[in-house]
């Protein structure tokens, strides 16, 4: 049994089209398919939160997902969210509020948020304590990632 | 980590992906959100040969008023249930405890029915649907039949689902929008349960169901009973963990799980 499958699928904006095996996860599919990186794998079972990307517009874990899965989506990475040299503002609040450290959590805890605050665009802090229980930071402690969450939200709000 | 190699199809109805499964044999799995199949997968706990994708069979995702009941289609995300205007106003529990599963990521992905076909006693909405005494609703090579969550949770991880068999519906009371409580205990918000108790106030009696204490989710029916005797909450609590034999693992020794189940259901009551 192969289980060879050739799927597709819109990535930060760019069509991608591969032949897989059908047990390929979504986060392998980016990383080693697509060679975006900047997708990481933590804890692989689903639960530091490291791998999560956007499929159409909700945050997933992509380590719990097959690429099968997400054949025809459009999936966003960190690498899609500048608008050329224009951060997106949850990157920008990360920067200003020093919501990383080590910055192994980043891309997930940065994707997560853009999800919720599309989910809950006037946040309380408990919202986004909730709202980002599914990943894990063992540097900041998350006081910081909050601020910034919640920073990102009123520049968001203010954009509008 | 990487599931053991299998082949991987798609079906767009439940018919198809019934007919999908029969020509593949015991060894095919529906596959739904997968939030709890593909890690078992990677675990290589689980090594089907084949797993039959259901999760774009659209038409099994609503949440319905069905005039004495609402109807709610397995592939029903949990998002859409702790989002739902109608589960607020006729079954305010599902949404509360809908809103408690995993994190965020895992509720964009994992659907009720995948849940329900699971059987993991560890999981929240079973326990929940079998306080509200919910039917399921079954399709099958044969046609469809209905089961009530009391007779459909047989043993860890065992459903009484044949393997060609596809939950397609659920359907619960209307029990309002409030009168229930869950109370979940766990050390990491995204965790299951260590122990977990679900009352809901249903014609003024109270339904009180149990997450993680037996190989199945259990009904507390020595609470339910005390309670209708008159008993008081901190009375009828103390009857939490009669006719359960509570797991011990590395969260919680039996004994742990018994006074946290005693402990859960009283302020269950106290809160409906």
């Amino acid at each position: 049994m192969s289980g060879a499958m050739r799927i597709g699928m819109t990535v930060n904006g760019t069509a991608q089209d591969h032949d897989v095996e059908a047990r390929t996860l979504l986060v392998q599919y980016l990383r080693e398919s697509c060679v975006l990186t900047g997708t990481k794998i933590g804890c692989d079972t689903s639960s530091c939160g490291a791998c999560t990307v956007l499929v159409d517009g909700e945050s997933v874990k992509s380590c719990t997902m097959l690429a099968a899965q997400a054949d025809g989506a459009a999936i966003t990475t960190i690498e899609g969210l500048a608008q050329g040299e224009q951060w997106h503002p949850v990157q920008t609040a990360f920067h200003e509020h020093h919501g990383l450290q080590c910055g192994y959590c980043t891309a997930g805890m940065v994707l997560a948020a853009v999800s919720l605050l599309d989910e809950i665009p006037n946040p309380t802090e408990r919202d986004v304590r909730l709202g980002l229980e599914g990943n894990l930071c063992r540097c900041t402690g998350y006081h910081n990632i909050v601020k910034s969450v919640l920073a990102a939200a009123e520049s968001m709000r203010a954009a509008k | 980590m990487i599931p053991a190699a299998f082949d991987y199809v798609r079906a767009a109805t439940a018919a198809e992906a019934i007919s999908l499964i029969g020509e593949h044999g015991d060894d095919a799995k529906f596959l739904a959100g997968g939030m709890s199949l593909l890690p078992l997968m990677k675990l290589r706990l689980a090594t089907p040969t084949v797993l039959v994708d259901v999760g774009r069979v659209r038409d099994l995702s609503y949440v319905r008023d069905a005039g004495d009941h609402v109807a709610i289609g397995a592939l029903t995300r949990h998002r859409d249930l702790e989002t739902s205007d109608l589960l607020a106003e006729e079954c305010g529990v599902l949404r509360a405890v809908a809103a408690q599963v995993g994190d965020n990521q895992v509720r964009h992905r994992g659907t009720i029915g995948g849940s329900v076909a699971h059987g993991d006693p560890a999981s929240d909405l079973p326990a929940a649907l079998l306080a509200l005494d919910a039917t399921f609703v079954v399709q099958g090579p044969a046609g469809t039949r209905s089961v009530a969550a009391s007779d459909f949770f047989e043993g860890f991880l065992e459903t009484t689902l044949a393997p060609d068999e596809l939950l397609t519906e659920i359907r619960v009371r209307k029990s309002g929008a409030t009168g229930f409580a869950y109370e979940k205990f766990n050390r990491r918000a995204q965790d299951w349960a260590i122990v977990g108790a679900v009352a809901v106030r249903v014609s003024g009696t109270a339904h009180v169901a149990l997450v993680n204490m037996g190989s199945t989710p259990l009904r507390a029916t020595a609470v339910e009973t005390a309670i209708a005797q008159g008993a008081s909450h901190a009375d009828a609590a103390r009857e939490a963990a009669v006719g359960t034999e509570p797991p011990a693992d590395l969260n919680a020794s039996a004994e742990y799980r018994v006074h946290l189940a005693q402990v859960l259901v009283r302020r269950a009551l106290e809160a409906i």
